[in-house]
């Protein structure tokens, strides 16, 4: 894939799986093959810090959901030492209260176990880049959680809690299916374009105060 | 192409006119658009959900991009300035089309032959008539009033024929009323009273003519007036009789249209499709048994208990519930990945109900036609309108080649949603997949 091979790093980006389910973790390192370097493996939350701790990988894959704390626990237990290690979530349950949890706690993007091999590889290289991957699925989270409540409540930083025209159109687009390269065509603008929309989207989430992100993930528990 | 329309079916787009658009620096790549909430308008384009009175207004404002309280704001100014501006508002009224309709009322109405003869028919013997009483009554007058007002019941009898369904539910609603007053309970004794005071009135004018002139002399006239009256109902009552009889007949070959339209929507979206599965899966007799048995109880549904074929949604009662439903259907029927993005949800009506039916259409479509092995369903609800797309990353097709006699597109997605003042753009190239957008304005409003 071009897009791909544009994206990558100089050398191949050196990954840890964390996933409770040993046959997709198999799985996953036959697809990425010898694009990627698989440093370690972990099916549990606590042994997963430890590990990524230890052997500080370029990117993490993560499974939104494990035993012992979930996959933001990895991520609270990885972060404060090690800022530079990136988080790329992965889920197939897609709770969406899960999935902006994880996003919260600063991982650099989303996606569903359904993703083709190709499309696995270049989310990797994107997250390596620092980049932020939306699925079309976080799309449409990120859209239902900033919809609610348009008027931003006072004492809110409107910079911070509300999505520019422009996000909400970028977002619209990949939550239809499209990819970065297509949304830029669409909206005339370049993929790199859409990309930094895309990043800005993610730091919104992850600094957003707005109680309303939290009333709708407990909204979205009681259903 | 090609691959895209299934055998007796396929995209196609009769009656629908599409407007292309190249986008910048995109070649050969065709963008068709339809009207589609949020883009800009080329052409005037009255609005069947931004108006007031005709629409008027909301077409300049559309085609304008300015604010349609502006427009309106300067329309009244300017027509209490100049009583004309009313008239320039009816001639654009008939002059500038409905959203989604190729003729204006104005060019319907001139080529309405039948609706002309009617007039005619009914017109000009009563207009005889009225000129016969009013000259033996010596009133003229009365003609002078008289012909610019047949006239006028002539022109708007016309319009009204010739108005599409929402705008005579317009006129029925806010126009007849403020005339006579409806037929029901308290507005029929209204009416009775009103009957009774106008032949109160009636019979103390004879009274008055009678003393006015000798009582031989007076009856003459009137006498005479009532065998013209009664002449031309033996001469023309025949033909009148037929006229109404043709109108009846017509009005019932519409709806019988409608029906068979409809019929023809549903069969194809169940028992058509069915087939065509069936015969790609010839080589699996457990699959077709499968798929046989499905049908055949869902042809009994329809035919017994009155329930659609192929409708979605019957089950449940919200819109991301229906969505579910689909994607499972689809997936199950067709074994491809249908990826389901919602943002927000409302409760399920009527409208929303054949937006999820062609919803699933263009996905069964996109899942039999396109070869590709997931399609995208991304549905939003916002406050006025509920918007839904279904993409794929398939083979695509030229929307400007498909023959326009082809059923499909046409009359189960496009129909589906167009009955209930939807709209659906398809947006396809050779190649590049295809994604059809459905969008539906919300009945309830969220406020």
């Amino acid at each position: 894939m071009s897009t791909a091979a544009r994206g990558a790093p100089a050398g191949r980006p050196r990954i840890f799986l964390v996933e409770d389910h040993a046959v997709f973790r198999a799985g996953v390192k036959a697809e990425l093959g010898e694009a990627v370097e698989v440093v370690g493996e972990a099916d549990e939350a606590g042994a997963a810090i430890e590990l990524i701790n230890e052997r500080v990988p370029e990117v993490v894959l993560l499974d939104v959901h494990l035993p012992g704390g979930g996959g933001h626990a990895v991520l609270r237990g990885v972060r404060p030492l090690h800022p530079e290690v990136q988080f790329l979530a992965l889920s197939v349950s897609d709770a969406p209260e899960d999935v902006i949890d994880v996003i919260r706690a600063g991982a650099r993007g989303y996606i569903t176990k359904t993703i083709s091999g190709p499309e696995l590889l270049q989310a990797v290289y994107r997250v390596a880049a620092g980049d932020a991957v939306f699925s079309p699925r976080l799309a449409g989270f990120v859209l239902d959680a900033f919809a609610q409540g348009s008027v931003p409540a006072a004492g809110l930083d409107p910079e911070l809690d509300q999505l520019s025209p422009r996000e909400r159109e970028v977002l619209r687009l990949i939550a239809r299916g499209y990819t970065y390269k297509e949304v830029g065509r669409d909206l005339s603008i370049s993929a790199k374009t859409v990309e930094s929309h895309v990043s800005s989207v993610l730091r919104k989430l992850q600094l957003s105060t707005r109680h309303e992100l939290t009333r709708w993930a407990t909204d979205r528990r009681l259903v | 192409m090609g691959q895209w329309e299934p055998p007796g079916g396929g995209w196609g787009g009769a009656n629908e006119r599409w407007s292309s658009r190249t986008g910048p620096g995109e070649g050969g790549r065709r963008h068709h658009h339809h009207h589609h909430p949020g883009r800009k308008l080329r052409c005037l384009r009255r609005s069947p959900d931004n108006r007031v009175f005709g629409g008027v207004c909301g077409a300049v404002s559309s085609a304008t991009g300015i604010d349609a309280m502006w427009v309106r704001i300067g329309f009244v100014l300017l027509a209490i300035c100049s009583g004309v501006m009313l008239l320039v508002y009816a001639a654009a009224w008939l002059l500038i089309p409905m959203e989604g309709e190729s003729a204006n009322i104005y060019s319907r109405a001139v080529n309405d032959r039948r609706g002309i003869r009617l007039v005619a028919a009914v017109l000009i013997p009563v207009m005889i008539a009225v000129q016969v009483i009013t000259s033996t009554l010596h009133v003229a007058f009365v003609g002078f009033i008289g012909w610019p007002t047949f006239l006028a019941v002539g022109v708007l009898i016309l319009i009204w024929r010739n108005a599409n369904e929402s705008e005579k539910a317009f006129i029925d609603e806010d126009v007849v009323p403020l005339f006579g007053p409806d037929t029901r309970g308290e507005g029929r004794r209204w009416l009775l009273a009103r009957v009774a005071v106008g032949v109160l009135i009636g019979a103390g004018g004879i009274v008055v003519l009678v003393e006015g002139h000798t009582t031989a002399a007076a009856l003459r006239p009137v006498g005479g007036a009532a065998l013209v009256v009664a002449a031309s109902v033996i001469i023309f009552g025949p033909w009148w009789l037929s006229l109404v009889r043709d109108l009846i007949a017509e009005r019932q070959a519409r709806a019988l249209a409608e029906e068979r339209a409809q019929m023809a929507a549903h069969v194809h979206d169940s028992v058509l499709q069915t087939l065509a599965l069936i015969q790609r899966s010839s080589d699996d007799p457990q699959h077709v048994v499968r798929l046989a048995r499905a049908q055949e109880r869902e042809l009994r549904a329809w035919l017994f208990e009155g329930r659609p074929p192929g409708a979605i949604g019957d089950d449940a009662t919200m819109l991301a519930e229906g969505v579910g439903l689909l994607q499972r259907q689809v997936e199950a029927d067709h074994g491809i990945a249908v990826q389901v993005v919602m943002v927000g949800d409302c409760e399920l009506d009527e409208a929303l109900r054949a937006l999820l039916d062609a919803a699933r259409e263009a996905t069964v479509n996109a899942a039999k036609w396109s070869g590709a092995d997931q399609v995208s369903v991304y549905a939003e609800v916002e406050p006025e309108t509920v918007m839904l797309y279904v993409r794929d990353r398939g083979r695509g097709f030229d929307p400007d080649a498909v023959p326009e006699d082809r059923q499909g597109i046409a009359q189960s997605i496009r129909a589906r949603v167009s009955r209930f003042g939807g709209a659906a753009v398809i947006r396809s190239a050779p190649g590049e997949g295809a994604e059809v957008q459905l969008s539906m304005p919300r009945r309830e409003r969220v406020r």
